[in-house]
């Protein structure tokens, strides 16, 4: 049974004060545990462990003698549970959205808001955290200590922003959704399992969000494009635990269930006119999908959206994709162009990407020996192994295409 | 809740700008005074004297060290601050954008501590 919802509400009831809720709970899932294999389980399991945690919170705060903190009254919510409806009346949705705005607070630090966010809305450990973001478990625990307490000694209100802040909170939010899903969708981590459960936790997130919020399209486009990107997981890495390029991947392995949930949320999201860059990268990733193969990819329509994406995030790595696609469209010599434009930023200069992307046109081109010299190049900039083990195979293609039409 | 907002700012910047322009940005801080003594979120505020003017006092080992100048080097300098009444962090924060100070320098929004009461 998942304990977000709960943890949500008696954070409220607790008036935002995320230690004592989160040991409440903790407390009511002890007795749980005790009572209902004696008692049997209620009939409305998760009032229960609401109004129990309430309790809970109750008997610490006279332990710790803080009599002047008042809880916040259950009476009238407890009328309106009802069993599995629980979690979809208006108080329960409402104390979930608090918990999420609060969770990815401006105020707190962007490391904070992913660990709080998985921490209390996704029940991950704090282990499991600390070893998703390769700190130590003590590390962690600080952060999430040292977050739990500016929300309450800074006095961070426990509530769903207004409207004139909404548009640019639930951007954050949603950011902070994406992050947790990179983290686990690229290769950099060793752990796979983790990997995994990672974009298992930000696709449930965000569509935990589309289900709060029904009127907007922006967690939309952010939905259909994890479900996208995790759609070709089985068919990202070989065997020996390498890297495919998209273009080489088992199509069949591709998750089409999943391509069919996302696409029509993309198209809800582009009707509502939101052209995000969420929505802007899930239509890119979408087009991928739906070529049937790597021959039939509409490399035109992707450059264009790669230009489309510049204009509102011109990160290297974006300009990098925009030349990659517009060498397949028009051919390598015009990516080339494009990189050589890209050259003089200093930091493309010590990006190993940059090098890579160039040697590959390169290879395209035909001109073997320069490719050999960008990918060396790039292998020594590159800093994780799977992609280390891409590009010294690449490198090694090169020397041998070189060998062989020498003699 | 009670909330400090220390209003950094360049002074440099300051030296450089005509006196039309410090005497606006004086008459938006009086404004914003009045604004919070009629909505009852006032509690204190003050302008400082530039830090030129500083001095920072150290005791070690029982000696008493005086040195010139403020506790560090910044490229912002301390200018004044406002003690204010807010119901949360929000409120402040929100209290605290509307000072220039937050245009062209930095205000840091501090909780007070509350001490128990005997």
């Amino acid at each position: 049974m998942h304990s977000g919802a709960i943890v949500a509400r008696v954070i409220r009831l607790a008036g935002g004060d995320f230690g004592l809720a989160e040991e409440a709970v903790q407390d009511a899932f002890s007795a749980a545990l005790v009572q209902w294999p004696l008692e049997g389980v209620p009939a409305q399991p998760r009032a229960w462990l609401a109004r129990t945690a309430r309790n809970k919170a109750i008997d610490r705060l006279r332990r710790q003698a803080r009599f002047e903190v008042k809880l916040g009254d259950d009476a009238p919510d407890l009328a309106a549970d009802s069993g599995e409806a629980y979690a979809e009346d208006a108080n329960a949705i409402d104390d979930q959205l608090r918990l999420i705005f609060t969770c990815c607070h401006p105020a707190l630090n962007l490391e904070a808001q992913v660990a709080l966010t998985l921490r209390t809305l996704c029940g991950l450990t704090t282990d499991e955290i600390a070893r998703a973001f390769l700190v130590e478990p003590v590390t962690m625990a600080q952060r999430l200590v040292r977050a739990k307490t500016k929300i309450k000694v800074a006095a961070i209100p426990y509530i769903v922003p207004g409207r004139e802040e909404l548009d640019e909170r639930l951007e954050a939010v949603l950011a902070v959704v994406y992050l947790v899903f990179n983290e686990g969708y690229a290769a950099t981590t060793g752990d796979t399992l983790l990997r995994g459960e990672l974009c298992g936790e930000a696709i449930r997130l965000g569509r935990l969000i589309e289900r709060l919020m029904p009127d907007r399209p922006e967690p939309l486009a952010l939905v259909a494009l994890m479900l996208l990107h995790d759609s070709r997981s089985a068919a990202r890495f070989d065997l020996e635990g390498d890297v495919v390029l998209l273009e080489d991947q088992d199509r069949s392995r591709w998750n089409h269930a999943q391509i069919a949930e996302a696409l029509p949320r993309l198209e809800s999201a582009l009707r509502a006119g939101v052209a995000s860059s969420f929505a802007i990268q899930a239509a890119i990733a979408a087009l991928h999908a739906r070529a049937r193969t790597a021959a039939e990819t509409d490399w035109q329509q992707i450059a264009l959206l790669y230009e489309e994406l510049l204009r509102r995030s011109a990160t290297p790595v974006v300009a990098l994709n925009h030349a990659a696609a517009l060498g397949m469209a028009e051919g390598p010599a015009r990516g080339l162009e494009l990189l050589d434009q890209l050259a003089s930023d200093a930091a493309m200069q010590s990006y190993h990407l940059y090098f890579a992307a160039r040697a590959d046109l390169l290879r395209r081109a035909g001109r073997f020996h320069e490719a050999q010299a960008s990918y060396a190049q790039a292998l020594t900039l590159v800093r994780n192994e799977p992609e280390r083990r891409y590009l010294a195979k690449r490198l090694a293609e090169m020397v041998a295409t070189l060998e062989a039409e020498r003699s | 809740m009670q909330y400090i907002l220390f209003i950094y700012s360049s002074e440099a910047e300051y030296n450089k700008r005509s006196a039309e322009e410090n005497n606006a940005f004086s008459r938006e801080y009086m404004q914003f005074t009045k604004e919070i003594q009629a909505s009852g979120n006032f509690r204190a505020g003050d302008r400082l004297e530039p830090v030129t003017t500083a001095t920072t006092v150290r005791v070690r080992d029982g000696k008493i060290l005086k040195s010139d100048g403020p506790f560090a080097e910044t490229r912002e300098q301390l200018g004044g601050y406002y003690i204010v009444e807010a119901e949360n962090l929000d409120q402040a924060v929100a209290m605290a954008a509307k000072l220039p100070g937050a245009r062209i320098g930095s205000i840091e929004v501090r909780p007070i501590m509350k001490m128990p009461t005997a």
